[in-house]
């Protein structure tokens, strides 16, 4: 039976597009419309593959053996409230109701918590703390935005669609779309190249322009003098999406911030006594400043390559202070390039149970947030956890080395939907449902819009969501707990009685003496 | 003159191949080869004596990989060295954070020099290798 369902909602970058129709054969995915070509794979090939997790596996004698759930969740449960201070990781390609089950088993078992922000977006997280962040939904700056920055970000690759729907291949009601235009430049392109070629054919001897070693701008930016959405992009190297822009800026590596900085000095009318910052001549980010200022809305997005660059949240700091310094003249809004679907959603959880975003630590019975002593690259790097639960994320592939060394050493427990690095590596492995796929819930865009997602086949026989296998550990975990402390209180009283005679014969003792 | 050694800045990040890959399954081959790759400018390929496609070795202060050698053509890129995350990256990368959580990703100092008789480990070697699992 052939069933099409519209407004399926994606769920695997920050975009969470969801306008996909996906038809659905025998329950089985046959037709994606409308997705990126990463979301095909997923919907139309991955999600259905033989890397495919069906049945909970336990380590016994250093292989993975398939074990009933009732026997992997009874191991996950012993393994965690064993360990003296266990560390649960992952969380952001979860629905935020299973988001919401882990805070509370973190909760009980005095564990850290940690979500993937800690390795892509905390460092905005600590910048949006420290000063704020003036931002705006992708809906707004779809309509009214009429220039764009992509500042160290790639979305051609990493967000496939946010060109084409939020930013400036998209029609809004205030700014048209520039794609057309885009294509006229392409052409002109291959027309250029088709004229070199037949240069050549005829053997007149073509000279290529020389190829720039260190000039780190093509041109001053005279294509921004256009009328309509205008595209710029920051980045430390040519990318797809700088390719697509209007003008590219070629920034050296760990330079952002005092780029920033330069660009704050002349949207605030100040000078700068040198030529060039950062490999960029000072003349052209005159101009560039000049734009902004002129601009009716501007948007920043920018993604790792200031997180994870040298200066890591000052970055972040300072591309939030120089849109607020270019909001005291036109009107501007900055926005991080959120990753994973749900990371958003696992900052907005954490936070409304909470108080805080990530790096949390509940080992005193209550709440504690300090991002480099809970995060879990800092807690792995010191070796001080001594478990770890890993749910819907693959650190063992985005992890470095080292940390996932130290990982290793001790039990290990995943809960992913198919063998990817992290799962491989488990001593628990538990198997799941794919997200938005066979389990709808709730996820946050990267703007913060709560967005309903969607079921459109049903999971393998025996595979449950995520949050019945967090909820059946932390009832395990419960019991488990209740167990000990009722041995822990027989204990002291058969300690008592065995204790209280020798007291009477101390006295009695005494009385004879 | 054809150099033994380059010193070059590490950049890593995404590709749409590589989120291909990892959709498709990270034993997949597409992943295999969107993954274990590192883009370098054509220039610092010549100067390395190398063909597009050779195998280099990647080496930093937290360890080294095997990968394969691609040619960047999109624009000049001389004195860096772009390499997909995955795991073939992050055998690179540190995990020192500056105190804020976040690991030594990019923008720090690596060498990459021919290595045309070792081979490129797949998922589960460089898994076993590293980790003993
Ligand atoms: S852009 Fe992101 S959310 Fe949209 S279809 Fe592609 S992967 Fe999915």
């Amino acid at each position: 039976m052939t069933k099409v369902f519209n407004s399926v909602v994606c769920t695997i970058c920050g975009c969470l597009c969801d306008d996909l129709e996906v038809t659905v054969e025998n329950n089985e995915i046959v037709k994606m419309k409308n997705g990126c070509a990463v979301c095909e794979a997923k919907m139309v090939h991955g999600y259905k593959s033989e890397e495919r997790i069906l049945k909970p596996h336990v380590r016994k004698d250093g292989k993975l053996v398939p074990v009933t759930m009732d026997e992997a969740i009874h191991k996950a449960a012993q393994i965690l409230t064993d360990a003296k201070y266990p560390l649960l990781f992952g969380w952001t390609s979860s629905a935020s109701e299973t988001q919401h089950v882990g805070v509370e088993l973190a909760e009980e078992l005095g564990s850290a918590l940690d979500n993937c922000c800690s390795v892509c977006h905390g460092p905005s997280v600590m910048a949006t703390q420290e000063i704020g962040i003036p931002t705006a939904t992708l809906g707004q700056i779809r309509h009214r935005a009429d220039l764009i920055v992509y500042w160290a970000c790639n979305p051609w690759s990493s967000h496939p669609r946010h060109v084409e729907r939020y930013t400036a291949f998209t029609d809004g009601r205030f700014e048209k779309s520039e794609f057309k235009d885009y294509v006229q430049k392409l052409k002109a392109k291959s027309g250029q190249k088709k004229v070199a070629a037949a240069i050549r054919r005829t053997r007149v001897r073509y000279q290529p322009p020389p190829r720039p070693q260190t000039a780190l701008v093509e041109a001053p930016p005279q294509t921004l003098a256009k009328d309509g959405r205008r595209m710029v992009v920051f980045d430390v190297m040519k990318t797809m999406t700088a390719e697509v822009a209007d003008y590219f800026v070629q920034v050296e590596p760990n330079r952002d911030y005092e780029i920033f900085g330069a660009l704050r000095c002349l949207v605030n009318d100040q000078e700068l006594d040198v030529d060039t910052v950062g490999g960029v001549p000072v003349d052209y980010l005159k101009e560039i400043a000049d734009v902004m200022v002129n601009a009716e809305f501007g948007a920043i997005f920018f993604g790792l390559g200031l997180t994870q660059s040298v200066g890591r949240f000052r970055n972040v700091e300072l591309a939030i202070a120089l849109t607020r310094d270019l909001n005291r003249k036109t009107k501007f809004v900055v926005s991080p390039m959120r990753g994973h679907f749900n990371v958003t959603g696992a900052n907005t959880v954490f936070a409304w149970q909470t108080g805080y975003p990530f790096a949390l630590d509940f080992s005193q019975g209550y709440p504690q947030y300090n991002p480099g002593e809970f995060t879990a690259i800092d807690l792995l790097r010191r070796g001080d956890n001594d478990a770890t639960l890993v749910i819907s994320a693959d650190p063992g592939a985005h992890f470095p080395k080292g940390a996932m060394q130290n990982m290793v050493k001790h039990p290990l427990i995943t809960i992913n939907p198919d063998w990817n690095a992290i799962s491989r590596l488990g001593d628990v492995v538990f198997p799941t449902q794919w997200c938005g796929i066979e389990q709808g819930g709730t996820a946050y865009r990267m703007d913060s819009v709560a967005i309903t997602l969607k079921k459109v086949v049903e999971a393998p026989k025996g595979v449950p969501s995520d949050e019945e296998i967090v909820k059946r550990i932390l009832e395990e975990v419960k019991v488990i707990k209740a167990n000990k402390a009722e041995k822990e209180d027989t204990g002291k009283q058969v300690l008592q009685e065995t204790a209280a005679p020798k007291k009477r014969g101390s006295k009695t003792l005494k009385k004879e003496l | 003159m054809v150099e033994q050694k380059l010193r070059v800045t590490l950049i890593t990040g995404r590709t749409i191949e590589q989120g291909v890959g990892k959709e498709m399954g990270k034993g997949s081959p597409e992943y295999f080869d969107s993954a274990a790759v590192c883009f370098l400018d054509p220039v610092d390929i010549k100067r390395l004596g190398l063909k597009s496609g050779a195998n280099v070795k990647v080496t930093s202060p937290y360890g080294s990989v095997i990968v394969k050698a691609k040619r960047y053509t999109r624009g000049t890129m001389s004195g860096m060295v772009f390499m997909p995350c995955g795991l073939w990256a992050n055998s690179v990368c540190g995990s020192n954070t500056d105190s804020i959580g976040m690991p030594t990703f990019r923008g720090f100092t690596v060498e990459v020099e021919p290595a045309p008789d070792m081979p490129v480990l797949t998922l589960d070697e460089l898994l076993k290798q590293e980790f003993g699992k």
